[in-house]
């Protein structure tokens, strides 16, 4: 565990199993790790790696067979406002209500804040994602980009305690997901919130992340936890880049032969 | 990421051929057809010579401007629709109520699936003869065959609906804390609203299908009032162009209802929200 102050987030020996057709998955076994506020946490694998059944149990909808989810000290026992996730899907947002009403309704719904309020914060996100344009279109109007971007100004709205993000940018194009992680990396630097983000591809952990947790599939254990707040989308081709980058390839490449589990860079 | 948004926005329109623009207004073409449908009719009719028996376009046209004028025919269907909503609302609260039954517990859903599918397929107007041994010839025998007719369908694809809301949408909705019926109000309901909206289409077509067939038979209470009891009435009396113009009734208000009420509704709901094109 990492030391210094107290986490904000912390996952202690976390196990969890899923029941399929006719037999129990183990989707992760002991896996622990700590997040400190104010970090961009990455959990990245494989497919098979557990790592979305790990963030859904910090979301509170997976229960953990063993081991304990805390947050602020609290233990995690079911879904709630302070944990605000973002999916990799686009249909995340609710069709029948505006941009606007999107990134209101938790705001309203969760009962944390009055109207006045919910519509000023709203508002504001909607302008840091660059939509205010669009504020009244309903979501159907909009490109895969900006739908993850109002998924993103509603969670951020909503100032929970840690964003989880859910492989956000998968379903985008290479151009536009580029785009999104660089516009991500602004919105933290301006406002330093805490995050657990999980991704597939090494590259967008290196970019987008402070410290990468790595895990090797069936079952999901921990591999290695790696610092990278020196990487940012301009140390790509720099040679401590690649070599970190085919360093987690050969950790990930290195369990792939036993497991025959797929993933991509 | 807002410029493909924008220039869409801004692209210069050039306007349709006058001939283009209405080949385009559906409701232009829905009216050809019906001209070349009652034009057709009145051919036939005339060809036929027949007016006991077949009464051309014109003269129905006639018959249901008297039948408005003197013979109350408006009157007679406001008293067939008045008896329909009332069905309609038992039948379509009941429906509510049994599906968010059915989507809690796997009880409720074992039986709403085995209860629909036993019930669907049966006619409603098929129960009407033991609702007259039950309830008399009245009112409540028409609601009764008229909550059957609507309830099973409605509760079909609402419950369809409600298991077709995706996942993802479901713990976005349980992520800010909602539960129980707020959950089911504020999510659920919003989100399968295509499928129950469907469902109430449905529901309503079995409906006014199934009263109209039930006033064939008694009239809204023992013999009083109804556009089916008109229908019935004027046959008995061979004047065969009211029945006609009553027959037209049915389908104008089949037609309205379908047309402007459910149309009006999808615009402002689902298709505002890019559900249904």
């Amino acid at each position: 565990m990492s030391g210094g102050t107290n986490p904000l987030l912390l996952a202690d020996g976390v196990t969890l199993r899923y029941a399929a057709r006719d037999h129990v998955i183990t989707a992760t076994e002991r896996v622990g790790f700590s997040v400190r506020a104010g970090e961009r946490f990455v959990l990245l694998g494989p497919s098979g790696c557990g790592k979305s059944s790990l963030l859904k149990a910090v979301g509170g909808f997976l229960k953990p067979e063993a081991g304990e989810v805390r947050l602020r000290g609290k233990a995690v026992t079911g879904p709630g406002p302070d944990r605000m996730m973002v999916f990799q899907e686009f249909d995340q947002l609710l069709p029948w209500k505006t941009v606007r009403q999107n990134v209101t309704f938790p705001l309203l719904a969760s009962r944390r804040v009055d109207r006045a309020t919910a519509e000023l914060r709203s508002e504001e996100a909607i302008a840091r994602v660059g939509l205010a344009k669009f504020a009244d279109v309903h979501p159907h109007m909009l490109s895969g980009g900006m739908k993850q971007r109002v998924a993103i100004a509603r969670a951020l709205a909503m100032e929970p305690d840690i964003l989880l993000m859910d492989e956000p940018f998968a379903a985008l194009d290479a151009l536009t997901r580029q785009q999104m992680q660089d516009d991500l990396l602004r919105l933290w630097e301006d406002i330093r919130f805490t995050m657990l983000f999980v991704t597939h591809s090494i590259e967008e952990a290196l970019i987008v992340g402070s410290r990468i947790l790595v895990l090797s599939p069936h079952p999901g254990r921990v591999r290695a936890e790696i610092d990278c707040r020196e990487f940012g989308r301009a140390a790509i081709g720099s040679r401590v880049f690649q070599d970190t980058a085919s360093r987690i390839h050969d950790m990930l490449f290195a369990t792939r032969e036993a497991a025959q589990g797929d993933f991509q860079i | 990421m807002s410029e493909i948004a924008e220039t869409a926005a801004d692209t210069v329109a050039r306007p349709l051929p006058l001939a283009a623009r209405l080949a385009r207004n559906t409701p232009l073409r829905r009216v050809l057809v019906l001209a070349c449908v009652a034009l057709a009719w009145e051919i036939a009719a005339r060809w036929q010579n027949n007016p006991l028996m077949f009464p051309t376009f014109a003269a129905t046209t006639a018959a249901l401007w008297e039948g408005v004028t003197r013979d109350n025919l408006l009157g007679m269907a406001w008293v067939s629709l008045a008896t329909l909503l009332k069905g309609y609302a038992v039948a379509v609260a009941l429906a509510m109520f049994a599906t968010a039954f059915a989507v809690s517990t796997r009880i409720g859903n074992d039986i709403l699936a085995t209860l629909t599918a036993m019930f669907n397929p049966l006619p409603a107007i098929a129960l009407l003869p033991l609702a007259m041994l039950w309830f008399g010839l009245g009112e409540v025998s028409l609601m009764f065959v008229l909550v059957h007719a609507v309830l099973w369908p409605l509760a079909l694809n609402t419950h369809a609906g409600f298991t077709a809301v995706s996942e993802t949408l479901r713990m976005t909705g349980r992520n800010y804390g909602l539960r129980g019926l707020r959950y089911v109000w504020l999510i659920l309901i919003p989100a399968a609203f295509p499928a129950i909206l469907s469902g109430l289409k449905v529901g309503w077509a079995f409906a006014w299908r199934t009263l109209i067939a039930a006033e064939l038979v008694f009239g809204v209470s023992s013999g009083k009032g109804g556009l089916g009891w008109f229908i019935f009435q004027n046959r008995n009396e061979l004047y065969i162009d009211k029945v006609f113009a009553g027959l037209i009734a049915v389908i104008v208000i089949g037609l309205l209802v379908e047309a402007v009420v459910f149309r009006a509704i999808a615009d402002r709901t689902v298709r505002r929200w890019g559900m249904v094109r």
